[in-house]
């Protein structure tokens, strides 16, 4: 089924510039590896090499970080919305 | 000749309103003694900031800020329906100068974004605007704006 991501400022030049997409997947993990495919320029800004999740990235399911959830492997419905937001981290350390 | 970019950074500012400014200020001393975070919404063109979101520091660290992913989610989508965008964060030293750390600088997560610091070392709190692209750390003027 069809599932709109919507995409931080800095990722979106290479996704056509468009604040969101759709993609097609069943589980955050496919609809994020769909959306590598459909927007090559997307690819390793999202996943890693091994297919997780990067840790400067954040990626919800609606309302929740899917980290929370069942990660990747978490199942999407075709009324749900994915969302991906850079990790804002840092400190005098 | 002058690289464009280079010329854009030095063009660049910062614009918080005095009552922003406050409410920034306010955020990092009620955090103290842990470094207190939050989101500034506001104009990406013109780099005038309508919105302070002060956000949970879920590091709860007194030298380290992790802004709470579920607090950003519900910043950028506020600041969409106000017709914003998210277009900086703020933090504080709480012992330290108000400059970007090596910490600061390597996890910088957008060039596009205005990075303010607010140092508590001092009685008085300072706070700084700084861009940080590709690792090169420029400070920017911060008005208050009209």
């Amino acid at each position: 089924m069809s599932v709109e991501v919507r995409l931080p400022t800095l990722l979106r030049p290479a996704a056509g510039g468009a604040p969101s997409t759709s993609v097609e997947g069943a589980t955050v993990g496919e609809v994020l590896r769909a959306l590598e495919v459909a927007h090559p320029g997307l690819a390793g800004q999202v996943l890693t090499a091994d297919g997780e999740l990067h840790k400067f990235v954040n990626v919800y399911l609606n309302d929740d970080d899917v980290r929370y959830l069942d990660r990747l492997d978490t199942k999407v419905g075709a009324d749900d919305v994915v969302s991906i937001l850079p990790a804002v981290a840092g400190g005098a350390a | 000749m002058v690289d464009p970019e280079a010329e854009q950074r030095s063009d660049s500012q910062l614009v918080l309103p005095a009552a922003l400014q406050a409410e920034v200020v306010a955020h990092c001393l009620a955090a103290f003694p842990e470094e207190g975070c939050g989101l500034l919404g506001g104009d990406p063109t013109t780099g005038v900031v309508r919105r302070c979101y002060p956000t949970r520091n879920v590091a709860a660290s007194s030298c380290l800020y992790t802004v709470d992913p579920r607090e950003y989610l519900r910043a950028d989508r506020d600041a969409e329906q106000r017709g914003l965008s998210i277009i900086g964060v703020f933090h504080s030293h709480t012992h330290t100068d108000p400059y970007p750390s090596p910490t600061d600088v390597a996890q910088a997560p957008d060039p596009s974004w205005h990075y303010v610091l607010v140092s508590l070392r001092d009685e008085l709190a300072s706070l700084r605007s700084y861009r940080i692209v590709e690792g090169v750390i420029t400070e920017e003027p911060v008005e208050p704006g009209s």
